[in-house]
């Protein structure tokens, strides 16, 4: 059976290239980049390279960039590390109720711990209210949170506008670029970001890869303490191979994110066009274009996510879903209910993100599965079984 | 995606008695699409027994697997035994549900029991009137 992955923001293979370059790192160039000897030239300079190319991606100067393990990592440090050090200086953060948990519940556990957090509501696109933002602001507040992208809906929050109102007041800001990068252009100066995480799976790097560019006069409280690796903010031996990997994914993301995203924007349209045109009750969620580019979120009316996405895996293909069923804490997405999605819509919902592969002759089979699977499940429906009931009784006589 | 036993799947790929009863004798209404899981049972009942159960599930896999064991279990049981099926028992026959879903999904026998419950009220009403 074939096999069609419309779930590569939860994982996507590692780039051949991408391996390739890594390899060496694992058997030849195996030293420690903290070593005096020789062994340790090689891993040095390959990570050096890959801060280079994470620059590249991002426009910023490597020396501004920490390697961590993961995208939750640097949302960790960008916060809990911000809060520390500034903490003579106040104590509230300003976020939004649709970021990721990496952000939300570390600001809960500040909360615990004496910040005072307001998280800024958005509208039904998913965009965030600016006059709200900037009415949440007081004297005590030392930092400003805002994801770049949605990683549930793709929406791109303005993030030039939050910039310059938070550099106005003299406020950091950081964002959690991770569902962004590599497929929209970034630059750290034009966004004017003082913090900014990213993660290398996102762009066909390795898992267990993150990065935070830090500008200059930042300070942050390191979360892991030890050695003075990486500037001493984030102590231990660095996993040069699998960070020369994320490098070497940046590099070519760098290259390629133009055609990339405008190859991708193309297979995710035409697909929804075809899901939307053939499939009956179907709800798009998020804005219509302000989204990534590979990024589709529907809501399936009438059945449960979990079992769509169950009956999907069947017939080889995969997505993720904001069901309740889904998520360990059996709650529906809180992105979806911030938006303002009913809550039977959202256990409904699918979130496909596309890959750079072509998927283009896969569209026709994945529009009748999903409508096979679709009309199943409704059948055995309370809900739909309801909606036919009450949609006979409203029909105009003959 | 939770790790399902094979008579989960099998359930869930499979579902037996699926409907809803026209001139059912029984019904009962368990759950609410907000918390993921609604499931409607309808019954059939003769000579005080179980002749045709039929259900409709709104709900994840464990929920679709739940609702076809229980009208299986229930099926030509009379009412006091079917009354004895519990979600553990339910559980059970399903070979183990995964801990997260023992509370929220498993609300099979609740619905047939709510069923059965709506036909005795019935017919208690009908009898009380009637005499």
């Amino acid at each position: 059976m074939k096999t069609i992955n419309l779930d590569y923001a939860a994982a996507a293979p590692v780039e051949p290239a991408v391996l390739e370059y890594m390899l060496p790192y694992f058997k030849e160039y195996y030293g420690n980049p903290s070593s005096g000897h020789s062994l340790g030239e090689r891993p040095r300079k390959a990570l050096e390279e890959a801060r280079e190319k994470v620059g590249i991606l991002l426009e910023a100067e490597p020396k501004n960039i920490i390697f961590t393990s993961s995208a939750s990592e640097s949302n960790n440090l960008a916060i809990k590390g911000l809060a520390a050090s500034a903490k003579n200086k106040g104590n509230h953060i300003i976020s939004s109720t649709i970021e990721h948990f990496s952000i939300l519940n570390q600001l809960k556990t500040l909360q615990k711990n004496g910040y005072e957090v307001t998280l800024i509501p958005v509208d039904r696109h998913g965009f965030l209210s600016l006059d709200k933002l900037a009415e949440a602001i007081k004297d005590e507040t030392i930092l400003i949170s805002i994801q770049t992208a949605n990683p549930e809906i793709g929406t791109i929050q303005p993030v030039e506008k939050i910039a310059a109102i938070a550099r106005e007041k003299g406020i950091t800001f950081h964002t959690d670029a991770t569902a962004a990068a590599g497929w929209i252009p970034l630059s750290v100066e034009k966004m004017g970001v003082d913090l900014l995480t990213l993660a290398g799976d996102q762009f066909y790097g390795p898992k267990g890869t993150g990065a935070l560019f830090i500008r200059r006069g930042v300070r942050l409280t390191p979360l892991i303490e030890g050695g003075i690796q990486e500037r001493g903010l984030r102590a231990g031996t660095e996993n040069v191979a699998l960070i020369a990997g994320m490098g070497e994914a940046a590099r070519i993301a760098s290259e390629n994110i133009e055609q990339n995203s405008k190859v991708v924007a193309a297979q995710r349209d035409k697909l929804k066009e075809s899901l939307l045109a053939n499939v009956p009750h179907l709800h798009l969620n998020g804005h219509p274009e302000q989204r990534v580019p590979r990024n589709l979120n529907l809501s399936v009316e009438f059945v449960e996510g979990e079992a769509l996405l169950m009956r999907l895996n069947m017939v080889g293909i995969h997505v993720s879903s904001g069901s309740s069923c889904t998520s360990q804490a059996l709650k529906s997405s809180h992105v979806l209910s911030a938006i303002g999605v009913p809550p039977e819509l959202a256990q409904g919902s699918l979130l496909f993100t596309l890959g750079k592969e072509n998927i283009a002759d896969d569209i026709p089979y994945i529009t009748e599965q999903l409508g096979q699977v679709a009309g199943l499940l409704r059948n055995m429906s309370p809900l739909y079984h309801q909606y036919l009931k009450e949609a006979e009784k409203n029909a105009p006589v003959q | 995606m939770p790790q399902y036993s094979d008579k989960v799947m099998d359930h869930f790929t499979n579902p037996r008695n699926i409907g809803e009863i026209t001139d059912p004798d029984g019904v009962g209404e368990v759950g609410n699409p907000v918390c993921g899981d609604m499931m409607k049972f309808t019954i059939k009942v003769k000579d005080g027994r179980i002749e045709d159960v039929k259900y409709l599930t709104f709900g994840c896999g464990a929920a679709i697997s739940v609702s076809s064991m229980v009208s299986e279990m229930a099926k030509g049981k009379t009412l006091e035994e079917a009354l004895k099926i519990t979600n553990k028992q339910v559980a059970e026959e399903l070979g183990g549900l995964p801990g997260n879903k023992m509370h929220c999904s498993n609300l099979g026998a609740d619905a047939l029991h709510k069923a059965i419950e709506d036909y005795m009220e019935k017919n208690k009403i009908k009898a009380e009137s009637g005499s």
